[in-house]
Order: C-alpha cells, then structure tokens, then sequence
C-alpha cells in the first residue's frame, strides 16, 4: 500500500503539465502546483478525449445544460410544497423519499436513494458532507460554494448552533438540532416548515417560497417583508 | 486514511461564507470539468468509491489551496491515467498517441436524461445479506484507522451511539475503493449524541447522525 501510495503521489504531481513553468511573477511559491490557466489545460483535456472518441461533445452539452437548466432547486421546492398541501403525499414522503419524489418525475427509482427529513418547531434538521460533497443532486442540483467549503464542513458536527447562527437562524435551546452527516450513498432533502400566514397560497406560490437553504436546513423560510419594514 | 479531506470537528478554517445568486458554475472550464466527469463515469471505468479515494490523496497542502472543480480535474486525469484510457504524454500534448485506439463507445446524448439523474447506487434491497444490528441497539464505531479510503469519519471513532434505521445494504467503500471487492453489506443511521462526540461543551439537545457499515460497528 505504501509503495502504491508513493508511487501515486508521484505520479500526481508529474500529472500537472506546465507545474514547473507556471510560476509567474504573481506567484510566490516556486513549488505551487496551481495552475496558471486550468481553463487551458480542460480545454486540452476534452479535445483530446473527443479526439479519442471517450467523449462526444453533444452529451457533453446535453449535460451542461441538464445542470444549468433542468435539475436545481426549483424541483426540491416543487416536492416541499406538494408535501404542505397534500398529507397523503407528505406521508409517502416522509416514509418512501425515494419513491415519493419519482413520483413527480424528479428521480428514477433506480440509482439513487433518498431520504426526507421533516424540520418542526420541536426538531430542525441540517445537512452536512465533512468528508467531501454528497448532496442530493436530483432534486437540488449541484451543491453552493459554502456547502463544499472547509469551514462548512468542519463546524457543522461540532458547532451546529453557531453555523445556523451565522445564516441567521437562532434557534431556542430547547429545540433538538439534528445534523446527518451524508457519509455513505444516502442523500438528504429537509422538509422545511410552512411559514404562518400561507393558508391561502396555491401550490405554485409556495414553491416559490421554498429556498435551496431551507432544504438543506440552513435557513428556515420566510414571507417576503413587505417593504420599507426592515 | 487520515487525511485532510476528513474535516469534521476541525477549528481554524473561518466562517461559512455564502454567496448572493450564486451560478450554478462560476467559470466554464469548471462546468467543462464536471461534465467530463459524469461523462466518462457513465462509462464505468471506476466506481464511486475509487473516485472518492483519488480526490483524498490529493496531498494535503494542495487539497486546501485548490478550488474544487481542479480537485474535480486532478482526479480525472489521474483516473484516466490509471485505467489506461490516456496517457500522460496525451494529457500533456493534447493530442492522441499516433495509432491509439477508439475503442469505447462515449457515452450518448440520449442517455443523458437518464445518466444525469442515475447514480448507479445498485439496489439496497438484498434478503441474502443480512444485518448485524437491528433499529434501537447500541452501537460503538471502531477505534480504526485503515491506511486507504474509508467513510468512517475520525470523528465519530470509538464512540457509541445508537441504531436509528437499517438503509439496507451497500457495497463497502474501504474494499471497493481499491479493487478488493464490493463486500456488500448493511448500512445504518447511527443517531450520536453531540456530547459523546464533543463533550459537555456540546448541547445536550443535538445529535449527530452519520450512515455507517456493518464492518465498521461493534454492539456496545
């Protein structure tokens, strides 16, 4: 293992074409292995994995705009405001995520397992990823900077309560915080609490309600301020 | 393996610093970079595990300083590397070796619907295998330290906790990362208090919930 291990190392740094000769005048570590133009250098990738036939350029298209354009928060936020205005689908929800959400056709049921976590007044649930990134791609696209970012996921087991706070979210003691750190291959969706004052709004107007915050656990969701009262 | 990228409980790394409206990429090459990624993995060269063992030996110095999608990038190249499908002199020209072969078929523009919202997590449902633990017993996560890939956070080692649900079962990340198999076995939610990780500094009202195997957990 060890040997392999070296011989990865090795190989990893020898991996970073332009290494040696991307020190420019901005840098100040002669050894940096961060690159001068990374977009150069994926650019010089993907044509040559075209080139190879590994990959063709229109799924590669087809993908970019599949994340840019079809697969965001705005399907999370379709599924919590079903849940608020149907039990009997917030039911399923709460026990079958993965079958429940396939329903509304934001998942297949194969090669993806999900599970939904209901926030109340007495229990508020939060998401994190210490290890790396996992995070619920289907239904909340691809993950925000701070969700990847090192303080995010260091603070979030340890001091939960002052990473909540920090998206200004004090919640009383006497509410169970729960944290799911996503460390094997389930992924986490937060059913957020409707706010006060929505019994009136049709399912399109509480999606619209719904922020990517809120699903992750970081926020809870609240009606738009009418103006000048902030 | 002991590495950087197992950051829970960590001090020193600053506030949580969200960004207003952010785009979904913030640089093409990194759109680029993911969708090469989900591109080549629909061609099942490695599996997730191995993927997720490649950005943790990114060596700790770098993996702090490089932005995510040029960890994203690193790997790929690594992986590529590895499986044989370029060569490095490749990656450093651009430009495939003289005669090389097309030999996989890429992955389809039609498939994409499919491949984008598909993980290829096999199914959990599998009456062969059966759990150690059952819902309510008390667990301990092992004091273990494996040298290569694991999901057994540091943070949660030695420490005891409870069974809170059976997930059903999954392949085993420390051998699957690295070509010993997929070992399937059960995968449960471990509900731990936040005091018996962190201690009476800790509220008495959280708890920390992680999806741990089978062969990483003793009765307690």
């Amino acid at each position: 293992m060890e040997t392999s291990r070296r011989g990865f190392l090795a190989a990893m740094s020898a991996g970073l074409p332009n290494e040696a000769n991307a020190g420019g005048p901005q840098q100040d570590h002669q050894h940096q292995s961060v690159p001068s133009d990374i977009s150069l250098r994926v650019k010089s990738l993907e044509s040559l994995l075209v080139e190879k036939g590994l990959v063709d350029p229109a799924a590669l298209d087809a993908l970019v705009d599949t994340y840019e354009t079809k697969v965001g928060p705005r399907n999370g936020a379709k599924i919590v405001a079903r849940a608020w205005i149907d039990s009997g689908y917030k039911k399923r929800l709460l026990s079958n995520a993965t079958a429940a959400i396939a329903e509304l056709g934001f998942l297949s049921t194969q090669g993806e397992h999900m599970l939904v976590l209901e926030n109340t007044s007495k229990v508020h649930n939060v998401v994190v990823c210490t290890l790396c990134s996992c995070y619920p791609w289907p239904v909340l696209g691809l993950p925000p900077v701070w969700y990847k970012s090192s303080a995010y996921r260091s603070r979030t087991v340890i001091d939960p309560r002052g990473v909540l706070n920090e998206f200004g979210l004090d919640l009383p003691e006497d509410v169970e915080v729960r944290v799911w750190d996503s460390t094997a291959e389930l992924r986490y969706l937060v059913l957020p609490e409707r706010p006060p004052g929505t019994d009136h709004m049709d399912e399109d107007t509480l999606a619209g309600l719904v922020t990517r915050n809120s699903m992750i656990g970081v926020e809870k969701i609240r009606l738009p301020q009418p103006k000048g009262d902030r | 393996m002991n590495g950087i990228h197992d950051m829970g409980g960590m001090h020193g790394m600053g506030p949580v610093k969200p960004e207003v409206n952010e785009p979904v990429f913030h640089e093409t090459w990194e759109a680029r970079v993911y969708v090469l990624t989900r591109a080549i993995g629909a061609l099942r060269k490695w599996n997730i595990d191995t993927g997720r063992y490649y950005i943790e030996q990114i060596a700790p110095a770098d993996y702090l300083r490089m932005s995510y999608y040029e960890k994203w990038f690193t790997r790929l190249v690594e992986l590529l590397v590895k499986t044989g499908m370029v060569t490095r002199d490749e990656v450093k020209t651009g430009l495939p070796a003289p005669g090389s072969p097309k030999s996989t078929p890429a992955l389809q523009p039609h498939r994409v619907p499919v491949v984008s919202l598909d993980r290829n997590i096999e199914p959990s449902h599998d009456p062969a295998v059966r759990p150690r633990f059952k819902a309510g017993q008390r667990v301990r996560a092992l004091n273990i330290h494996p040298i290569a890939h694991t999901r057994l956070p540091r943070y949660a080692r030695g420490k005891t906790g409870k069974i809170d649900r059976d997930h059903g079962v999954y392949n085993f990340p420390d051998t699957n990362a690295d070509g010993r198999g997929p070992k399937r076995q059960h995968v449960y939610s471990v509900r731990f208090a936040a005091r018996e990780l962190w201690g009476e500094q800790a509220s008495q009202r959280d708890f920390v919930y992680l999806d741990l195997w089978d062969d990483y957990l003793e009765r307690a």
